[in-house]
């Protein structure tokens, strides 16, 4: 079954829709594996930048000039783009930001700040990126609520008994992360809900490397938010959502103050605008908010079951070839895993082993991937990290496990 | 040799490697391995280099009135990079250390080979050898 979906998807055909990835690196062929850090952006999404800055740049929401009218139906497009793409209920809930990390500040700011205080509680997990930990930590320091911290099993799944014994009538928020940048997990996210639920507590998902692999419902899930980036997406760096249903943005104070997000101004009195405008002052990410919804469609156009599907088999074939590497350790390997790998090499520094292959023109990435706690957890500095992405080919995982090998053989001490 | 002898020495061995990556990679690794032992007892906080995204231990010592350094890495190509700052800077004198322009990193494209992120460490790493050579120096001349 699963040759037959990688034989629909024409992979030689996608990959001649990312420019960068056509060129030599180190004298070698590009193979690019780093894209759990950033993917690369197709052609349509270049074009739909582009065809902004040439065609239609104005700012939005207060013109009525013919291009300030184009910019606007298109920034507004891509908000209801979004909404489909997660099914929200309306796009109203679509709120844009930076990224990920700054849609988590946005809702431990404004919502942390207005309703935890001291001794509330707020519950994350051994496996967060630091973008879902120290937001959090800053919050609890200016209001006194206590983080707890679900632990992490050896084969990289939560470990969901503990996690429902760390859940209490004090806590405030849940916030997990749905796919593991790391580890590659994938949690299970509409169970950890249901129990936050049942807990009294709001629930918001860390999806920034779940975007790209999975399909996201947010209805499905009844998560109260969920955040993303456009970048690892397929889409441009500098923009991403906050997901949040209407009733908690409602009640929300506005993150940050100025123009966009007011209904009125004196200065005796401002009242603010109504959602999703109250949390996006100031001029946004025009051009990268257009682009971004060009790259939802590039996602849907290939549908988040080929997606998998191709990954999948890129996963398994990777795991079943790097295993037979002398020393070579993985570190996450759970059932429920994206295509995700991390590992190490015994006698092998990563950092050395990142420049080895970097000479050779493979790009992965080394270190403590933003998981420093998790790192700890596994008692290692860091890991290599070959992430996958559609573009990706077998040929490409057959040329880096030889290049493994042969680094094994010359440099391991 | 004096600083900038050596210096010039490391340019023409890496102007033999043509720029090649991994000849370069391996070269440095060779060049680490060759490294003295460094000293366990001195392998603690006081002798980490901070802003080095590697670990890097120094340590240096006042001999006949120049200064030999010590250094170790817990990655390969760290070592071999610290050891070609070692081969430059030890046995100098302080004042030399203080006062010569360390510029070899530059003209063997070092950052090519690096990255921007160990650059950084690597300044912090001459800086610290330059404090050692200022503490030293007040020895000498006390
Ligand atoms: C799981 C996870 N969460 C959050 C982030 C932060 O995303 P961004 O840097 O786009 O804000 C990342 C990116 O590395 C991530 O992988």
């Amino acid at each position: 079954m699963s040759s037959f979906a990688t034989t629909q998807l024409d992979i030689e055909k996608i990959r001649k829709q990312f420019p960068v990835l056509h060129q030599d690196v180190n004298g070698k062929q590009l193979i690019y594996f780093d894209n759990a850090a950033t993917s690369q952006t197709p052609d349509v999404v270049i074009n739909a930048l582009s065809d902004y800055y040439s065609l239609d740049n104005a700012n939005i929401h207060r013109g009525i000039h013919a291009l300030a009218e184009r910019s606007t139906a298109a920034y507004e497009e891509s908000r209801k783009k979004v909404a489909s793409f997660i099914n929200a209920d309306e796009p109203e809930e679509v709120i844009f930001t930076k990224g990920t990390t700054e849609s988590i500040n946005l809702v431990a700011t404004a919502y942390g700040r207005k309703f935890l205080e001291a001794g509330d509680e707020v519950l994350i997990s051994g496996m967060e990126h630091h973008s879902n930990i120290v937001p959090w930590q800053i919050l609890c320091e200016q209001t006194g609520a206590k983080l707890k911290v679900t632990p992490v099993e050896d084969n990289g799944d939560l470990n969901m008994e503990a996690f429902r014994g760390l859940l209490s009538e004090r806590t405030r928020i849940v916030s997990i992360v749905f796919i593991s940048n790391t580890l590659g997990t994938i949690n299970p996210i509409k169970e950890i809900a249901t129990a936050a639920h049942n807990a009294g507590a709001k629930i918001l998902v860390d999806a920034a490397q779940a975007a790209p692999h999975t399909k996201i419902d947010v209805r499905d899930l009844n998560c109260d938010f969920l955040a993303f980036s456009a970048h690892k997406m397929y889409g441009p760096t500098g923009t991403g959502v906050l997901y949040g249903k209407r009733a908690l943005l409602e009640k929300m104070d506005p993150y940050q103050g100025g123009g966009e997000m007011i209904k009125e101004v004196s200065f005796e009195k401002t009242t603010y605008g109504e959602i999703p405008h109250k949390f996006e002052a100031g001029t946004p990410n025009i051009g990268d908010v257009i682009a971004f919804g060009t790259a939802i469609e590039f996602v849907e156009g290939i549908g988040h079951d080929m997606l998998k599907q191709h990954e999948d088999d890129l996963l398994a074939h990777a795991n079943s070839t790097l295993r037979d590497i002398d020393g070579f350790t993985p570190i996450g390997t759970s059932n429920q895993k994206a295509s995700v790998i991390s590992f190490n090499i015994d006698g092998i520094h990563p950092f050395d082993l990142g420049m080895l292959l970097d000479a050779r023109g493979i790009a992965v990435r080394t270190g403590h991937h933003c998981t420093q706690p998790l790192m700890d957890r596994f008692k290692i500095e860091g890991t290599a990290r070959a992430s996958f992405a559609v573009y990706n080919t077998i040929s490409e995982i057959d040329d880096f496990v030889t290049a493994l090998k042969d680094i094994v053989s010359k440099y391991r001490k | 040799m004096t600083i900038q002898e050596k210096q010039d020495e490391i340019i023409d061995e890496f102007g033999m490697l043509e720029g090649d990556m991994e000849m370069s990679i391996n070269y440095l690794m060779e060049l680490g391995e060759r490294l003295d032992t460094y000293p366990e007892h001195l392998r603690d906080e006081d002798h980490i280099v901070k802003g080095c995204q590697s670990k890097v231990w120094l340590n240096a010592e006042l001999k006949e009135n120049t200064v030999e350094f010590q250094a170790d890495s817990n990655t390969a190509i760290t070592k071999g990079l610290v050891s070609l700052l070692i081969r430059v800077m030890s046995g100098q004198k302080p004042d030399d250390i203080l006062n010569q322009v360390i510029y070899f990193p530059s003209r063997i494209g070092m950052s090519r080979f690096i990255g921007t992120q160990r650059s950084n460490g690597f300044s912090a790493m001459i800086k610290q050898m330059k404090m050692y050579a200022l503490a030293l120096n007040s020895k000498i001349k006390a």
